[in-house]
């Protein structure tokens, strides 16, 4: 298993997501740098959180016009799995490849925290190891999460189950439409999320609930292995 | 020459900056003061084209990167020297 890990001048998580990504065994991290023209190689890539350009113009918008987005989006089209975070989410929209956009947080303030998410649904290619209404803990740290999109698209997104992750136990903290905290694309190979899994990796780091996300998308279950 | 494009939310996209901005006007005393927008302004040198190839070109910049349609309107003013 082979995993980019793309990075932008401003990327932030990068490290992180490949320390992340690399605890697994068989699978291979790289980082690939923006100017990359070519993604062919890799089975999964990854877009970090951070602040590509310095999220000047908008967050996002920049990064989402660099060749290696080019790449990305040929290689999304051929069906490879994409995980955007954060940064990563923002830079996804402005591409193209999910609807909607991120705005400014509702109350203005960056968050940090480590909300409650609902795993809206486990049929997903990244929540395969997760359970239907699960609640775990994934810290989010951001200014513009806001996710938005018209009425078409949001009710688009809820009957075709494209909503994966939502803010859960009556929080809303950066005023998401639909508490919206992670959403695939139509095909369901691109996933895009505000919290941060690769901050959620052992009990030391307070939660090790974004685990099961990196083994979904990369299918690794350890339980049916040891089971056969 | 010079485009000027001015790049606003769209109106039924909430502007929480627009909002705080607002309070702080209304705290200041301008009770009249019934809403506020936010938006951004930016400004293009152009050389060697006329302005109606200005206008288009400008027009694609807008929808290519300057503006993000889906939560942004824009408004483009060419300024001949």
């Amino acid at each position: 298993m082979r995993c980019a890990v793309i990075v932008f001048p401003g990327s932030n998580c990068d490290s992180d997501l490949y320390k992340a990504v690399n605890s697994f065994e068989g699978v291979d991290a790289e980082y690939v740098w923006y100017t990359t023209e070519n993604l062919d190689a890799f089975d999964l890539i990854l877009l970090p959180g951070g602040f590509a350009y310095g999220d000047y113009l908008r967050a996002g918008a920049l990064a989402a016009r660099t060749p290696v987005l080019k790449a990305l989006i040929r290689a999304a089209e051929r069906g490879v799995r994409v995980i955007g975070i954060c940064n990563g989410f923002q830079v996804l929209t402005e591409c193209g490849l999910l609807p909607g956009a991120l705005q400014r947080n509702s109350g203005l303030h960056f968050i940090c925290d480590t909300p409650l998410i609902e795993v809206v649904q486990d049929q997903s290619s990244f929540t395969s190891r997760y359970q239907q209404g699960e609640l775990i803990r994934l810290p989010i740290a951001h200014g513009e999460g806001n996710y938005i999109c018209d009425e078409l698209t949001l009710r688009h997104l809820q009957a075709e189950n494209r909503i994966v992750f939502r803010y859960a136990s009556g929080s809303n903290p950066n005023g998401s439409v639909d508490k919206i905290a992670g959403i695939l694309n139509s095909k369901g190979n691109v996933l895009g999320m505000m919290p941060h899994p690769e901050r959620a990796m052992a009990d030391w780091m307070g939660s090790s609930d974004g685990r099961r996300l990196f083994e979904s998308a990369l299918n690794l279950f350890p339980e049916t292995a040891d089971a056969a | 020459m010079k485009g000027i494009i001015t790049v606003v939310l769209k109106q039924d996209i909430l502007d929480p900056q627009g909002r705080a901005v607002m309070n702080s006007l209304q705290g200041l005393g301008y009770d009249e003061v019934q809403g506020v927008r936010i938006g951004k302004s930016i400004e293009i040198e152009l050389n060697g084209i006329s302005p109606d190839e200005a206008d288009a070109r400008l027009r694609k910049m807008c929808e290519s990167i300057l503006v993000n349609p889906v939560i942004e309107d824009y408004h483009l003013e060419i300024i001949e020297d």
